[in-house]
C-alpha cells in the first residue's frame, strides 16, 4: 500500500474528470472526514485516513481491500474504473442517463444502453461523455459512455445505441473472480 | 378431523345423494360439503382414527369433490342443474339443516327476526361443540403418535402399551438379520420409532412392564433414527442426547426441512418498507421476519431469482439466515468503534455491522480462506460498506496482527450441526476426531480473541462468540473453557429476547453458573437454524488476583525450610527450549522435532 504517484494520480483524476467533472475536488478536499488515495496490488482504493493508517499493521499479502476500490491499473499503465467506484461517482455525476424499467436487466446483463430503452436523459449531454446510467427510481445501475449528444439522440432509430456499457452492478455476480 | 381437513372443505358426497336430497342449495359455495349428516361422519371417524388419509384423499382427487370442477360444460346435465339451481337462490351462507335454510330465504322481517338470531345462535353453539370434539380427538391422536400431552390418564397406556412392545423391539438376531437384506423397510422403522419414543416418554409409569431395559429401547430408537434420516451412528448418538427423546425427533425432523429464504434490508443504501415495496412490484411475496429484527424480511415465494434483482445487485438487500442476525444484535456496534470480525467470509454479517455503525468507525474483515475472502469483498463492495478493511490471517494470529478493539465477533468455524436442512453432507462427513479438531481451534480462536479486545474501551470491551452448531463440545465447553482460561472475561446477557439457556451441565460435566446467559437456537423450535450465541464482556485484567497468588507462595515457602537455592543452567536450558517450542506450538507455528533442534543449538 502506498499513496499514488505523480502520473499515476493524473491517470486516476482523468478517468475520474470523465464522469464528474470538477467535482473530483470534493473528494480530495472532504469536509467530515479526511480521504486518500492508496495503491495496492495495482488497484487503487479510496479510504478514509484513519482506517488506512489502522490499516497499515495489515502485512502486505494479507491485506486484500481497504475502503472502495475506485479501479485498477491495467499492466500497459492504463485506470479502468470498476463497478466498485459507482457509489462516487453517482453521488458526484455531472451527466446522467435513466433506463426504463424494461431496459433494467439488458443493461444489467453488460449490453450497451439502446434509444427505446432510454427514459430520460440530462439536457446538453456531448458526445463521448462519461455518463452514470441509473433506473427510472433514481438507482445507480452502472455507468457508460454516451454514443451521441443529446440532441442527436432525438433522431435516431429504436435500436441504435445511446450509451456504450463500461461498468454494470452485474459485474458483481458476473465478475466476482476477477474484479478482486 | 384434523384441523387442517376441517378449515378445507367438507367430504364430498356421491351424485345420486345430491340428486336425491329434497332441495339442494348453492352447491357452488364451498362449505356445501358439510351440508351431510354431520352425527354419521363423526361416529366414522371414532371407529378409525386412521382414516384420516382416506379422507384426503378423496378431497384431492378432484373428481369428486367440488373444486375440481372447472367448466360447467362438462360436467353431466345433472350437476349442471345444480349449478342452476344454485345460482338462482339468494345467497346465504348457512351450513345447517335444510329446514334452517328454507327460513332463511325468507327475508328478514321484524317478526322472523328473534327465531332467525335464536338458530344462528344454536348453530354457532353446535359448531363450536363440533370445533371442540375435533380438538379433542386431534389431542387423542396425536397422544397416540408421539406428540402427546403429559396429562393422559394413565388406564389407557395400561391397554395399548403391553400389546406391541413386544413386537416393535427386535432382538438382536432379527436386527443383524434386518442389516443383512438391506436394512428394514421405512414404514416398519417409522413405526418403531414411533413406539419407542412412546414408551421412552412414559418409562416411570409404564416402563416396567415392558420387559426390556431402556437402554434396548433407546438403543433401537438412536440405530432407527440413524437409518431412517441417513446419518451416521456417531453423529445420531451426539445429537440425540441433547435433547429429550421426543424433541430429538423433531429435531431430526426439522432438519428434512428446508428453512425460510430470509433477505436482510441494507439500511446503508434503503428502508425496509422501500425494499418490500420494491420487490413486491417485481412479484416477490415477502413479509417482516418478526418482532426482534426491524431489517429482516422473509421470502415466501418469487417468481423471479431473488440473488439477481436490480436491487439485490445495487446492494439493497442481503440474503442471509435468520440465525445470522443473532450475533450481530448481540454485539450491537456502535458507531466510531473498532470492531473486529474473525471469520467473516461471505460478509453476511460484516456487512450488518458496517449497517449498524453507518459506516463509520472502522471494521476488520478477516478470513482464514482466501478464496472465500472474494465473495467477502464483493458483498462490503456491493453493499457499499466503506469502513471495511478486508485482511486474511488466521484468525489465531490476531492480537499480534492488532489488538485494542471495542468489539470482537467471532463466528467460529464449525461442524455445521446446526444447519443440516443446508448442508445434508454434514450427516455422514463428520467423525468424532472432527469435532475434537474444531473444538480445539475453537478454543485457540476464543482465547486470542479475547486477547484482542481492549479491555479499557469505553463504549465496548465485547466479545460475540457464536456458531451454527448445536452439539456442546463446540459451545458450552468452549465457552466454559474460555471463562477459565481468561478471568477478565465475563458471560453477560446476549441481549435476545428468545432462544434457549445453554446448558449449565451436561452428562456429567458442570460448566460455569453463568452459562445460562448463553443462548441456544433451534431449527424445530425457533424455524431457523441451529445456532449458539455467548457474549462475554472484558474488563481489565484484576492486579489483586496477582496479589493475591503471591502471598499464597510466600506462604507456601514459609512451610518449606529455606534451602539453598540456586539454577542450574545446564538442567534449566532443557526446560526452557521444551517451554519455546510449546509457545510456538501455541500459536500455530511449525517447530522442528525434538532431536533435530537440539542438533541445531
Amino acid at each position: 500500500m502506498r499513496p499514488l504517484a505523480e502520473d499515476e494520480t493524473k491517470a486516476v483524476f482523468e478517468k475520474l474528470a470523465n464522469y464528474i467533472g470538477k467535482n473530483v475536488v470534493h473528494l480530495v478536499d472532504r469536509q467530515d472526514d479526511a480521504h486518500c488515495f492508496r495503491l495496492h496490488k495495482g488497484r487503487v482504493y479510496y479510504v478514509s485516513e484513519a482506517s488506512m493508517r489502522l490499516s497499515i499493521s495489515v502485512a502486505r499479502p494479507n491485506l486484500l481491500s481497504l475502503g472502495t476500490c475506485l479501479g485498477k491499473f491495467s499492466k500497459s499503465g492504463k485506470f479502468k474504473l470498476h463497478i466498485t467506484s459507482l457509489d462516487y461517482l453517482a453521488q458526484y455525476a455531472k451527466y446522467k442517463v435513466w433506463v426504463k424499467p424494461n431496459g433494467e436487466m439488458p443493461f444489467l446483463y453488460g449490453n450497451h444502453v439502446l434509444k427505446a430503452h432510454l427514459g430520460r436523459i440530462t439536457e446538453d449531454t456531448p458526445e463521448h461523455q462519461g455518463v452514470v446510467v441509473y433506473s427510472m427510481n433514481d438507482v445507480p445501475l452502472g455507468f457508460g459512455v454516451t454514443s451521441k449528444s443529446t440532441v442527436d439522440t432525438r433522431k435516431l432509430d429504436p435500436t441504435a445505441i445511446v450509451v456504450f456499457h463500461q461498468a454494470d452492478v452485474g459485474e458483481y455476480l458476473r465478475d466476482e473472480d476477477t474484479l478482486f | 378431523m384434523g384441523r387442517r381437513a376441517k378449515n378445507k372443505q367438507g367430504d364430498p358426497e356421491s351424485l345420486q345423494e345430491l340428486s336425491e336430497r329434497p332441495s339442494p342449495k348453492k352447491l357452488g359455495k364451498r362449505k356445501a360439503g358439510i351440508n351431510l349428516p354431520q352425527p354419521a361422519k363423526k361416529s366414522k371417524h371414532k371407529d378409525s382414527p386412521q382414516s384420516d388419509d382416506s379422507w384426503n384423499s378423496a378431497e384431492d382427487d378432484g373428481s369428486g369433490g367440488w373444486e375440481g370442477i372447472q367448466d360447467e360444460d362438462t360436467l353431466p346435465a345433472q350437476t349442471r342443474s345444480l349449478f342452476q339451481d344454485s345460482d338462482t337462490s339468494t345467497g346465504d351462507t348457512s351450513d345447517a339443516d335444510t329446514d334452517e335454510n328454507e327460513d332463511e330465504d325468507a327475508p328478514i322481517t321484524a317478526s322472523n327476526f328473534a327465531a332467525r338470531s335464536r338458530a344462528l345462535d344454536a348453530r354457532t353453539a353446535r359448531e363450536a361443540q363440533l370445533d371442540a370434539e375435533e380438538l379433542q380427538m386431534a389431542a387423542q391422536v396425536d397422544a397416540d403418535e408421539f406428540d402427546g400431552v403429559e396429562d393422559m390418564d394413565d388406564d389407557e397406556e395400561e391397554v395399548d402399551v403391553p400389546g406391541t412392545e413386544d413386537v416393535i423391539l427386535p432382538t438382536a438376531e432379527e436386527r443383524a438379520e434386518e442389516k443383512r437384506s438391506g436394512g428394514p423397510e421405512v414404514h416398519v422403522v417409522q413405526k418403531r420409532m414411533r413406539e419407542c419414543v412412546r414408551i421412552l416418554k412414559r418409562w416411570k409409569a409404564s416402563g416396567a412392564k415392558t420387559g426390556r431395559a431402556r437402554s434396548e429401547f433407546v438403543e433401537q430408537l438412536v440405530s432407527d433414527i440413524a437409518s431412517y434420516y441417513g446419518y451416521n451412528d456417531f453423529l445420531t448418538e451426539k445429537l440425540f442426547q441433547l435433547f429429550p427423546v421426543a424433541e430429538a425427533l423433531e429435531f431430526f425432523d426439522a432438519n428434512e426441512v428446508p428453512r425460510p429464504v430470509t433477505i436482510r434490508t441494507n439500511t446503508l443504501r434503503t428502508r425496509r418498507r422501500d425494499l418490500a415495496q420494491a420487490l413486491i412490484n417485481r412479484g416477490v411475496n415477502l413479509e417482516p421476519i418478526g418482532k426482534w429484527t426491524n431489517v429482516g424480511l422473509q421470502v415466501f415465494e418469487s417468481s423471479i431469482p431473488i440473488g439477481a434483482t436490480p436491487e439485490y445487485l445495487s446492494g439493497h438487500y442481503m440474503l442471509q439466515a435468520a440465525s445470522s442476525f443473532l450475533p450481530v444484535i448481540a454485539l450491537s456496534p456502535q458507531p466510531h468503534e473498532r470492531v473486529l470480525d474473525m471469520a467473516s467470509a461471505p460478509g453476511g454479517k460484516t456487512t450488518h455491522m458496517a449497517a449498524l455503525m453507518q459506516n463509520t468507525g472502522i471494521i476488520f474483515a478477516n478470513d482464514s480462506n482466501k478464496a472465500r475472502t472474494k465473495s467477502l469483498t464483493a458483498n462490503v463492495h456491493r453493499l457499499g460498506c466503506k469502513n471495511v478493511v478486508v485482511c486474511s490471517y488466521d484468525g489465531r494470529e490476531f492480537p499480534k496482527v492488532m489488538g485494542g478493539f471495542d468489539r470482537v465477533l467471532l463466528d467460529a468455524p464449525c461442524s455445521g450441526t446446526g444447519v443440516i436442512s443446508k448442508d445434508a453432507g454434514v450427516k455422514i462427513n463428520k467423525t468424532e476426531r472432527d469435532f475434537a479438531l474444531l473444538s480445539h481451534l475453537q478454543k485457540q480462536l476464543i482465547l486470542c480473541a479475547i486477547d484482542s479486545i481492549n479491555p479499557a474501551s469505553k463504549t465496548g470491551g465485547y466479545l460475540v462468540y457464536s456458531t451454527c452448531s448445536v452439539s456442546v463440545d463446540e459451545n458450552e465447553a468452549v465457552v466454559d473453557y474460555a471463562l477459565r482460561k481468561r478471568p477478565n472475561a465475563h458471560l453477560v446477557d446476549a441481549g435476545l429476547e428468545f432462544g434457549r439457556p445453554g446448558f449449565p451441565s451436561y452428562r456429567g460435566k458442570s460448566f460455569h453458573a453463568s452459562i445460562k446467559l448463553t443462548r441456544r437456537f433451534y431449527p424445530h423450535v425457533h424455524n431457523m437454524d441451529g445456532f449458539f450465541v455467548a457474549k462475554f464482556k472484558v474488563t481489565r485484567r484484576a492486579k489483586q488476583a496477582k496479589q493475591d497468588s503471591e502471598e499464597k507462595n510466600d506462604i507456601l515457602m514459609d512451610d518449606v525450610a529455606p534451602e539453598d537455592v540456586q539454577f542450574d543452567e545446564r538442567e534449566d536450558e532443557e526446560y526452557i527450549q521444551e517451554a519455546k517450542r510449546r509457545r510456538l506450538k501455541a500459536k500455530g507455528l511449525r517447530v522442528l522435532p525434538r532431536n533435530q533442534a537440539r542438533a541445531a543449538t
